[in-house]
């Protein structure tokens, strides 16, 4: 057995975090930075932050991510990061020339309170950064939320930052794309396009993190939501942040600085986020949902009808993160499936309360969020009551191997399959890719078990 | 791509790889980029901090103790004490494979244990919350040893991770707990990490047991971490040998085997760098002679087991290593004569780790390939010019913050292995004991050497070379490879390996055959983007009945 150790008998713990479900902030700010074009993303704090999330998110994508740090050591971190910061800044724009850099902070780099505004001021002051160009930065501290929360705040940092209300409002919605895939985002600009809605989407990771091979490394790729893009959103008449903890803050930050109003909805994953999602999207952008989106959705349900018996009554267990984790749990009690075990390592009260409205229909179900809400729980909970499937990302495979569990992979990060970065899981078509998922597992686990006299050609 | 005959003139190279920096960054770099000399070997600047905001390939002290050394034990609960992060980017992503020998037996290796520090542990400390996490862990697992990993915020708040190890330790009362102050800002790079881990095992896991284990021949590998079966390769070469494994540092090791290593006749070091440390100390507590060998590449395999056997000095074992080397080396002889027609004269360059730069340059010499380029990522300079250069090393603020443990003969357990006259006449026969004579010896005149080499660098370095294949580590794989050359991870053998041993070469021949030869980079370019495409011509149906 790979988690050999793991027994059904569930102890409260207080201390210790086992297998956890969630990482850190930082992470999640450097993802959001590769978003914004012509952006390096730059950790504050000591290199091991950010090679480990360099190679992270490159194991997840299996493609180049650019990003610098301020190399502490011990003389830094006792007498404060500035001048690493300063240094670092005129190197990047020196040997990078990258249009923006997006700093953000570490534990490190907290702890010892740098104050990442002040030193950026300064390195304005002191003319380190050349015209035209510019230094964004987020506080992101390990030790609050998680990647998902370092996430938000990196993209609420380019809202409030780079936003500007020239008084004159522009016909656009913006878009705030909560924790998603590069192939996410696409999917969204597509969709928003099928309706004729003029959105600016931020940030974005298509055509950065999906670059195709061309023989030439390009260090800033042609995608990523622009600067004047950017200082467009305040702007805009109305914003739509996709998802609660990953995307409001920054529609927030757009309110306060800009009276941009805003609607917060879920991440449209599955049928019911998706039609919140595409309502909201027409409402906000004053269009009409084209009979061509009506149709996406009609093949949706016509798959969700015809193979129903398939679903009906399953149990899953699943981890991630809030914001997909919120309408996927719907969705699959959409499919007339079982959610019986849910953790997510990210805190928050208000992820708490919605996941228990959506659980009202899943009686019994197990959820916990937060701290100690971690793998090594959701395991215990599968051995007390064993599930016909997993979700979650790639290190629920010791789990679904262990106690031979048919698996899907969805979240952050996936280390071992290709696909996310590709064909997205958002709207009507990322709906069709998750079910299919769902069922290729299903049915093979059925087409490989089956007794002889009970195999089926036709399912 | 066709093999380069004629290689570039390297002091034009020099001045271009800096041209773009700052003036003082320039400076800095250049005494780290070196045209090499095998005959005068030039110093080489290495192991210093590297210049903030350059993109870097180095990670951190943790990683370097946490994830390198401690990593692979298999029945240690090694508990991160810190924010949630850096647990996560170190579980399982270094690919220790580690085998029990029962199902009933502990490994750990799956987990991952975190104090996941929340803000109020920063501000009023961690060091409660650290020893529930201890007790939790202790509860649940009765492992027989837990280690403790200090983050970069445990140094700063002041959390004692040592003085709460020793508390739980002596309340437990059957697991051997113990701290590491292993944060990320100490040292400049792994490096620190490795050394740190060195002193820490030394100090609280190898001595812990006297008994004496069976076997004639009995030593300990050093600096094999089992990435992609590594050590397993090199145990059944051992084990077909006679020899007997008393312990690894690390790989599939446990916490028994490393408990007892102190009994063992000989420590064999492979990865100098990470490891060199516990030899010395091991030496002067306990009398055992290290030896540096290299299981990477047939021809080294077999030099190194040629060596372990003079070290040993028994007729019966030279006899034994040369019959396991004769019936070894033609199965690996026969891949090579099959391979090496599709990889003559093609070239290599290895930016990576602290010995593996120099290691895999035997591999790629036994395919007829020429590493015009190579330097590592945390080395230090005696791992470039030889250990002769040690004592001309400047101790800078950095390495002054690593302790250096004060180590004596132990007044018991202190029994030199070979008399000084034996060592001498091993020397004279051409043994080097407790030495390592570097890279850069055996690379080729004009090559070019470059020590914590940056992105920029790199690029630069492809652009002028164009090599037929990259050595590096997961951060750089898909920025060259989207440069249209293959790029071979030599920390994670892209999910492959071993390539250690006789078995692990002909895995690393196939493997960089079908990497440099795949016919895929010749289909980067869309055949409208190569020929000039008959695309505007009238479109004309040929079944007309006119």
């Amino acid at each position: 057995m790979l988690l050999r150790h793991t027994t059904s008998e569930v102890k409260e713990r207080e201390g210790l975090t086992i297998n956890p479900a969630k990482t850190c902030q930082p992470i999640g700010a450097m993802y959001a930075a590769l978003g914004i074009h012509g952006c390096l993303p730059h950790s504050h704090g000591s290199q091991g932050c950010c090679a480990y999330h360099r190679s992270t998110l490159t194991r997840h994508y299996k493609e180049p991510v650019m990003a610098a740090t301020s190399s502490f050591t011990e003389g830094a971190s006792v007498f404060g990061g500035q001048a690493n910061l300063l240094a670092a800044i005129d190197t990047i724009f020196s040997v990078y020339d990258p249009d923006i850099i997006a700093v953000h902070s570490t534990c490190l780099s907290e702890t010892i309170g740098d104050d990442l505004q002040q030193i950026t001021r300064k390195a304005l002051d002191d003319g380190k950064i050349p015209e035209g160009k510019y230094v964004i930065y987020a506080s992101t501290p390990s030790f609050i939320g998680s990647h998902v929360t370092g996430y938000a705040n990196m993209v609420a940092g380019m809202a409030a930052q780079f936003a500007v209300s020239t008084g004159e409002k522009k016909d656009q919605v913006n878009l705030v794309a909560g924790w998603m895939e590069p192939s996410d985002m696409r999917e969204l600009k597509r969709i928003s396009k099928e309706m004729g809605a003029k959105v600016v989407l931020f940030p974005d990771t298509s055509d950065v993190l999906d670059a195709p091979q061309t023989g030439k490394h390009v260090f800033y790729p042609k995608g990523g939501v622009t600067v004047p893009e950017l200082k467009s959103t305040g702007d805009s008449k109305f914003t739509l942040a996709l998802g609660c903890i990953s995307a409001e803050p920054a529609a927030i930050a757009l309110d306060k600085k800009c009276s941009v109003p805003f609607e917060t909805v879920d991440m449209p994953i599955g049928l019911s986020a998706t039609d919140r999602f595409i309502m909201a999207l027409s409402k906000a952008a004053g269009v009409k949902v084209p009979d061509s989106i009506t149709a996406e959705r009609g093949r949706l349900v016509d798959v969700m009808t015809d193979m129903e018996q398939y679903f009906h009554g399953k149990k899953v267990a699943l981890f991630g993160d809030p914001d997909q984790l919120i309408p996927l749990t719907e969705f699959l009690l959409d499919l007339g499936m079982k959610p019986r075990h849910i953790v997510s390592g990210t805190p928050g009260g208000r992820f708490d309360k919605r996941m228990k409205e959506i659980l009202e229909r899943a009686p019994g179900a197990n959820f916990k969020n937060g701290l100690n809400a971690d793998m090594f729980l959701l395991h215990q909970w599968i051995k007390n009551e064993p599930v016909d499937l997993l979700i979650g990302n790639t290190y629920g495979k010791y789990i679904a191997r262990d106690e031979d569990i048919p698996f899907v992979r969805f979240g952050f990060p996936i280390l071992d399959r290709i696909g996310h970065s590709y064909f997205p899981s958002v709207g009507y078509s990322g709906g069709l890719r998750i079910v299919e998922k769902i069922l290729g597992v299903l049915m093979d686990r059925q087409d490989m078990t089956a007794k002889e006299e009970k195999f089926e050609l036709v399912m | 791509m066709e093999a380069n005959k004629t290689y570039p003139d390297p002091s034009a190279i020099r001045e271009e790889l800096v041209q773009k920096y700052p003036a003082k960054v320039a400076k800095k770099r250049t005494k780290s980029i070196i045209i090499n000399d095998p005959e005068a070997v030039p110093e080489v600047q290495a192991n210093v901090r590297t210049v903030p905001g350059i993109i870097t390939q180095r990670g951190c002290s943790y990683a370097g103790c946490k994830g390198v050394v401690l990593g692979p034990t298999r029945d240690i609960v090694n508990i991160t004490h810190g924010p949630i992060g850096c647990s996560f980017y170190s579980w399982l992503t270094r690919r220790n494979q580690t085998k029990p020998e029962t199902d009933a037996d502990a490994n750990f290796i799956t987990y991952c244990f975190s104090t996941d520090m929340q803000e109020e542990n920063i501000v009023f400390g961690g060091e409660k919350k650290l020893k529930v996490a201890i007790q939790e862990a202790y509860d649940l697992f009765h492992p027989k040893s837990i280690a403790i990993f200090s983050t970069c915020p445990v140094g700063l708040i002041g959390d004692d991770v040592h003085a709460a190890a020793r508390e739980m330790k002596e309340k437990l009362g059957d697991c051997n707990v113990f701290g590491f102050s292993c944060e990320g800002y100490r040292g400049v790079s792994q490096s620190a990490g490795h050394h740190i881990a060195n002193n820490g095992v030394f100090k609280h896991m190898v001595g812990r047991n006297n008994e004496k284990k069976e076997g004639k021949f009995r030593l300990n590998l050093l600096g094999e971490y089992n990435i992609g079966g590594d050590a397993f390769e090199i145990e059944r070469i051992f084990k077909k040998c006679g020899i007997t494994l008393v312990s690894s540092f690390s790989g599939n090791s446990t916490v028994g085997q490393l408990e007892n290593a102190h009994m063992a006749d000989l420590n064999v070091i492979m990865c100098h760098r990470s490891i060199n440390y516990m030899g010395e100390m091991m030496e002067t507590k306990y009398g055992i002679p290290w030896m540096k060998i290299n299981f990477v590449g047939a021809e080294s395999s077999a030099k190194s087991l040629r060596r372990i056997a003079q070290y040993f000095g028994d007729e019966e074992l030279k006899a034994r290593v040369e019959e396991v080397i004769a019936e070894e080396l033609p199965k690996v002889k026969a891949v090579i004569d099959e391979i090496r027609p599709r990889t003559e004269g093609k070239t290599a360059m290895l930016f990576v780790g602290g010995s593996r730069a120099h290691h895999y340059q035997d591999l790629f010499t036994e395919l007829g390939m020429t590493t015009v380029a190579a330097g590592y990522e945390f080395a230090h300079r005696d791992d470039y010019e030889g250990r002769e250069v040690l004592p001309g090393i400047k101790i800078d603020a950095d390495s002054k913050n690593i302790e250096e443990l004060k180590v004596e003969a132990d007044p018991e357990l202190y029994k030199p292995r070979k008399s000084e006259a034996e060592l001498e006449a091993l020397k004279a026969e051409g043994l080097e004991i407790n030495g390592y004579e570097g890279m850069m010896k055996q690379m080729m005149k004009k090559s070019m050497v470059v020590d914590d080499i940056s992105h920029y660098e790199s690029e630069k370095l492809i652009e002028i070379y164009k090599p037929d294949i990259f050595c590096a580590g997961i951060k750089e794989k898909y920025v060259v490879q989207k440069m249209g050359v293959p790029l071979k991870q030599l920390h994670s053998y892209d999910y492959g390996g071993p390539y250690t041993g006789f078995e692990g070469a002909v895995n690393f021949y196939r493997d960089i055959d079908r990497m440099v030869n795949n016919p895929v980079w010749k289909l980067i370019k869309a055949p409208w983007e190569t020929a000039a495409a008959e695309m505007d011509g009238a479109l004309e149906a040929t079944y007309t009945e006119a």
